[in-house]
């Protein structure tokens, strides 16, 4: 479970967490993300390299530029735990639905 | 545009066979019947789940003893169509009120009494906030993995 722990500790620290929102606006450069910010430009790298390491974070080379952007499948192993925890849930729901179909529980 | 973070939500869906106002029912009224009772917060066994029916109302696992342990609160009460549950477990199982992920449960007439229900776990990317807490959960036999663990048993 090391890469939920990744991606969570990545996420607790409130500079990296608003470099993902403004990421969530669309692809940005490292230099437009830091733009505004109260951190310096090579601080921003730092952050943006620790996103990427936890996968929530994916960059590509374009000319001379980096060009950054979210990581659809970052929170992978979360959103694995969460999926397989929903469709249990529903099937069991699911379950109790058909258990009770004679019942005809009208309380309300 | 604040917080439309963008790492997709969770989504599940499943048909059942019920009207959509009994669908609704069910999964709101009856959650304490059809809830898996491996996924509690409270210390001891868990007796019920009860979603209050109302905008704002409580949602909460009450255990054998009679304590609750809060979960979150409700958002959107439409029924027969549509709830918005507010999640605000962190990944240390603790109802965190600094938290909030939004669960919304739509119900869709599919056919003769069927209803579909989709549902969506969303602002995922929130439970970041716990970080450091949930690091030691995380990686720990009675954390999420052990839980996933107890879970696999329960359905091979």
């Amino acid at each position: 479970m090391t890469n939920i722990s990744a991606a969570l500790l990545a996420l607790a620290e409130p500079t990296r967490r608003q470099l993902l929102e403004r990421l969530a606006a669309g692809p940005r450069t490292a230099g437009a993300l830091a733009e505004g910010l109260p951190v310096t430009r090579s601080a921003v790298s730092q952050h943006l390299k620790v996103l990427k390491d936890a996968g929530l974070v994916a960059d590509r080379a374009e000319g001379t530029r980096r060009i950054y952007r979210i990581d659809p499948q970052g929170l992978g192993p979360l959103r694995a735990w969460l999926d397989r925890f929903w469709s249990d849930a529903l099937a069991s729901y699911a379950a109790e639905v058909d258990r009770t179909a004679d019942s005809k529980e009208t309380r309300k | 545009m604040t917080l439309t973070i963008a790492p997709a939500p969770v989504r599940s869906s499943v048909r059942v066979n019920a009207t959509q106002r009994r669908a609704f029912e069910v999964f709101t009224a009856g959650m304490g019947r059809w809830w898996l009772k491996t996924h509690k917060i409270g210390a001891v066994e868990m007796a019920d789940t009860v979603v209050e029916p109302r905008v704002g109302g409580r949602w909460y696992e009450k255990g054998v003893d009679g304590t609750e342990c809060e979960w979150g609160r409700v958002l959107a009460w439409e029924p027969p169509s549509r709830l918005v549950l507010a999640w605000q477990i962190n990944g240390r199982w603790q109802f965190d009120p600094d938290l909030v992920t939004e669960v919304e449960i739509r119900f869709i007439p599919d056919g003769e009494d069927g209803t579909r229900v989709e549902l969506e776990h969303r602002n995922i990317e929130r439970f970041g906030a716990e970080a450091d807490a949930a690091r030691a959960a995380f990686d720990s036999p009675g954390g999420w993995p052990g839980l996933l663990g107890s879970f696999a048993a329960i359905f091979p």
